[in-house]
């Protein structure tokens, strides 16, 4: 028989012999290298069409710009390339299972981006006349609505663009509490497994701010916390579940002494999703929550935003919830409380924090998620991604240091510690490391602070068994061979599209943006 | 439930892995009196892709959309064509579905990105260094306002009467209670150049000012050297920082860098976002590098790889929340990654030449349609020199007569009134916006229109 087929092409496998040349362009295959905008782009290239320019002589008052700005363009066919490429050196959810802790990186439905599309939402300008608006200020409020009834709330501030941002509203909102009341305490109690963001946050609305230890259960210690309370005190924050992945079975006995103390609970709502549809954070005694729509509520990451941070209220903080928000007149037409109306209708709020209503676009996509899973769906959510979290954790605790496994089953996320690497050398930044090169995400590293070499697994509930008994299988393999031959683990990763990055050398010549070499 | 992949085998073969009984016991934390024995009263249950879609184009089709409607509402948000490509861009699934690169490794495309978006932005501006993004342009200027009193250590921010309201709203929030003390002014309804009365600002620069925050063109659409507030700014060691709501202006404009500006905050929407109600947006902030340390936000450097490659990490992180907690530069975390690519991925596509045909299309058409309106009896135009976006006196009061031209099916633009409720001396000002999108037949309806309603 030949080993060619009809057209002569050859169709049998030939071993390979000899070394691999070195590549000529610097790609390989499928992993394709891609310059710089700046080194392949010119001044001269577009890729748009525009109508001519009318010809009327300009108003520009003797400003128009002379010199050169500096701005290269790609044609269609090369901008789509360009990114093409560039999008190819990113892992991401929709490749494989992204386990990063405490950033709930689920699944992100694609009806939502087609809702989030329609003109209707997308077309539609925020300074319209509001006649013309009704439907969109109907869909905040039906969002409003879902939001108040999933966590038991009396009041919700949907403008708040990110978590962060929703921080800064429930601690403005305490702060304008206290000032109506000429109630001068400033100290905010704080965990010390919280998020970086809990004390930044507090420290902007004027408070000061001192740390709660955590117990050997990885939760608040409450006697401390209770001991610490005072007239001093104005609020406590408190993640919930916590960064740990654990529920504080004493928030409602902190919220009822805080209260009793005068002072105000804010509740730093990133883990919603371990809990949504099966507790209320509004039967937990909170005075305030953000609810990081693209987190529990599944609105794409997008590489590091857009988020979108609404703010449930309890009744004591409703007044002072920011403007605009969108009321039911008496005639059942829908209207947003701005500036010209608020000294009647929200004469207590403590004004605006973004030029226009919050992130519309998230609400969009983050209504459809929730109208498709509905109230039983939201609950299943819940369930699933808590299985999912000590499915892992059971299955791995033999292995990784699990500090806090002893004290009970965890909730959405799995924590680990990298004591069991301990006279290794190898930390848990390799371990990091070695899981890229087996094709994951790895999980969040070094946070919470207080456990050593956090590890912080939070699959969700949109993997599969199949796809955790692999992330299973891979963690328990590398771990394995990290303890029995340690050194041939220090420099993954090495199959990534980059081999490990000097973050040193970066911070200390900072290069923030491209220069032409003739003018370096 | 179509997004949820476990089946009830696979969950009994978990619990079974965990040793527990049932999912209850995984819940066992949660006090007995704050559980919920079935879904939450008063919402619907889970509903098909089909059901789901129907009910919201239903929600969707009851506004009026800027692209079926002559449309010329502008004051901090604009209508401009993004094209396709861009689109197909932010759905690439390795873009939309990645998280804020921790990983560099695996990150690069999003960190390429950045360092692009920072290098456009910084040019664009005129400054050396710009961030990754802030939220919008009104949470940009309040970051860059405790900036500079961080820079200056002084106390005192004087912001000019022709900021957006909305943007100097945002500022007094957010200045509440942190000792930083805002004076903002009443602007003039003056011919010619309404809005901004820079001489007074001038004046009013003392010891303590750390900044002036001026907008350019400013809300009334006005634009102003503003190289004399800056050199006075500089004479007492104030800083002067300029805000840009209509970023496509800088393709006609000099820049604020050029102008002496020292930290430039801007809504990057024009370019990539769309209309979309208000955000998401695009926060943009620039300044001089040798304050790069006090910016708020995240930042994206180059350095090498193990190997020697080129390759971009986040870097300067000891200015934020997460390593410096309580003393961080901001409390920002998320900003608007998605939409920064949105928007480089909008300017590259243009190029300067692009951009530079674009921004001189917006204003010719701008003159075009501001001498048209002008002409209406009982109509005023009262801006000299401007960009795409004008202001009219109409001689009675505007807010009656938007709403009217919106009856008529012309959303003809935004009256000084729902923007400064309080301001009598304001109450007959229409701020008119004109982009590339409008065609002829627009500015006739628009003209039809207001004859009509002037009459």
């Amino acid at each position: 028989m030949s080993t060619m087929n009809n057209v002569g092409r050859p169709t049998r496998l030939v071993a390979g012999t000899g070394a691999v040349a070195e590549s000529f362009t610097g790609n390989r295959a499928l992993m394709l290298e891609e310059p710089l905008l700046f080194e392949r782009g010119s001044l001269d290239t577009s890729g748009v069409d525009l109508p001519a320019v009318p010809p009327v002589p300009d108003r520009l008052g003797g400003l128009a710009r002379a010199a050169v700005i500096g701005l290269p363009g790609l044609s269609e066919p090369e901008t789509v390339r360009h990114y093409t490429r560039l999008s190819r050196q990113n892992y991401a959810i929709d490749l494989g299972i992204f386990p990063l802790g405490s950033c709930t990186m689920k699944h992100n439905p694609r009806l939502n981006e087609k809702m989030a599309r329609l003109p209707g939402f997308a077309d539609i300008h925020p300074l319209q006349p509001q006649s013309t608006v009704q439907g969109a200020l109907e869909l905040i409020d039906t969002l409003a609505d879902w939001l108040m009834k999933l966590t038991g709330m009396p009041a919700v501030a949907m403008s708040p663009k990110a978590g962060a941002h929703g921080e800064l509203c429930g601690m403005l909102a305490i702060r304008a509490a206290l000032d109506a009341k000429n109630d001068p305490r400033r100290v905010v109690l704080v965990p010390e497994s919280a998020h970086g963001t809990n004390p930044a946050t507090a420290a902007f609305c004027g408070f000061t701010v001192e740390n709660i230890p955590a117990n050997a259960r990885g939760r608040v210690d409450l006697d401390a916390m209770l001991a610490r309370l005072g007239p001093d005190v104005a609020a406590v924050m408190i993640t919930n579940p916590n960064t740990c992945g654990l529920f504080e079975p004493d928030l409602k006995t902190i919220s009822d002494a805080v209260h009793a103390a005068g002072g105000y609970v804010y509740c730093d709502g990133a883990n919603f999703n371990a809990i949504v549809g099966r507790v209320r954070p509004g039967d937990l005694g909170v005075d305030a929550m953000h609810i990081n729509l693209h987190k529990t509520f599944s609105t794409p990451h997008g590489g590091g935003g857009p988020g979108s941070g609404p703010v449930v209220l309890s009744a004591a903080l409703a007044p002072f919830a920011p403007i605009p928000f969108v009321r039911r007149t008496a005639k059942g037409a829908l209207e947003l409380v701005e500036e010209d109306t608020a000294g009647t209708a929200a004469p207590d709020s403590f004004g605006r924090m973004v030029a226009f209503h919050g992130q519309m676009g998230m609400f969009v996509r983050a209504l459809s998620y929730m109208m498709s899973h509905g109230a039983d769906g939201l609950r299943q959510v819940a369930e699933d991604a808590v299985l999912n979290a000590n499915y892992v954790l059971a299955s791995l605790k033999d292995i990784y240091t699990a500090p806090f496994a002893s004290s009970g089953p965890c909730m959405h996320e799995a924590l680990f510690s990298d004591d069991f690497l301990e006279g290794t050398g190898l930390s848990t930044l390799d371990l990091a490391k070695a899981m890229i090169d087996e094709g994951f995400h790895p999980m969040t590293m070094y946070f919470p602070l207080v456990v050593h070499g956090a590890m912080l697994v939070e699959p969700t509930e949109t993997e599969s068994k199949a796809s955790l008994d692999q992330l299973i299988g891979a963690m328990r393999h590398i771990a394995t061979q990290m303890l029995a031959d340690p050194d041939a683990w220090r420099a993954a990763p090495h199959f990534a599209p980059r081999r490990r990055l000097d973050e040193t050398l970066a911070a200390r010549k900072p290069v923030l943006g491209w220069k032409d070499s003739a003018a370096a | 439930m179509r997004y949820l992949p476990l089946s009830p085998a696979d969950r009994s073969a978990m619990l079974a892995t965990i040793g527990a009984a049932s999912i209850d016991d995984l819940f066992s934390d949660v006090p007995a009196s704050a559980v919920l024995d079935g879904p939450i009263a008063g919402l619907p249950n889970h509903a098909s892709e089909m059901a789901v879609e129907r009910a919201l184009v239903k929600l969707a089709g009851k506004n009026a959309t800027a692209s079926t409607t002559p449309f010329f509402i502008g004051c901090g948000a604009y209508k401009h064509h993004v094209p396709a490509t861009v689109d197909m861009v932010i759905q690439r699934g390795e873009f939309l579905t990645a998280y804020t690169p921790y990983q560099p490794e695996i990150a690069q495309g999003t960190l390429q990105v950045l360092f692009e978006f920072q290098t456009q932005v910084a040019r664009l501006t005129g400054m050396e260094v710009a961030n990754a993004s802030m939220y919008d342009g009104s949470t940009a200027m309040t970051e860059a306002v405790f900036m500079a009193r961080r820079i200056t250590r002084r106390p005192k921010c004087l912001v000019a009467a022709g900021v957006h309201p909305h943007y100097t709203s945002v500022l007094n929030t957010l200045t509440r209670f942190t000792g930083d003390v805002v004076v903002a002014g009443t602007p003039r309804f003056t011919p010619g150049a309404p809005g901004d009365d820079l001489a007074e600002l001038i004046a009013g620069i003392d010891k303590d000012t750390s900044c002036v925050v001026v907008q350019n063109p400013n809300l009334f659409g006005h634009i102003a050297d503003l190289r004399p507030l800056a050199d006075a700014c500089h004479q007492a060691g104030a800083l002067l920082i300029v805000v840009v709501t209509e970023i496509v202006s800088l393709g006609a404009l000099k820049s604020p860098g050029e102008m002496g500006a020292d930290i430039v905050v801007g809504e990057g929407q024009s370019l990539g976002a769309g209309l979309l109600f208000g955000g998401p947006y695009l926060g943009l902030f620039a300044c001089r590098e040798k304050h790069v340390r006090q910016a708020p936000g995240r930042l994206c450097g180059e350095t090498v790889d193990a190997s020697g490659k080129r390759g971009f990490v986040l870097t300067l992180s000891t200015r934020e929340q997460h390593i410096r907690r309580e003393k961080a530069t901001s409390n920002i975390c998320t900003n608007s990654g998605l939409i920064a690519l949105a928007f480089s991925a909008h300017l590259t596509l243009l190029g300067e030449k692009g951009l530079r045909h674009l921004a001189a299309l917006n204003h010719a058409r701008a003159v075009q349609l501001a001498d048209r309106l002008g002409r209406v009896p009982g109509v005023t135009l009262l801006n000299g020199p401007f960009f795409n976006e004008f202001t009219l006196d109409l001689g009675r009061e505007a807010r009656p007569v938007v709403r009217k031209l919106a009856e008529k099916g012309v959303l003809a633009g935004v009256s000084l009134g729902r923007l400064w409720p309080g301001e009598k001396s304001l109450q007959n000002g229409m701020i008119v916006a004109v982009t590339e999108t409008a065609t002829d037949e627009d500015f006739d309806a628009f003209e039809d229109a207001l004859d009509e309603v002037m009459a």
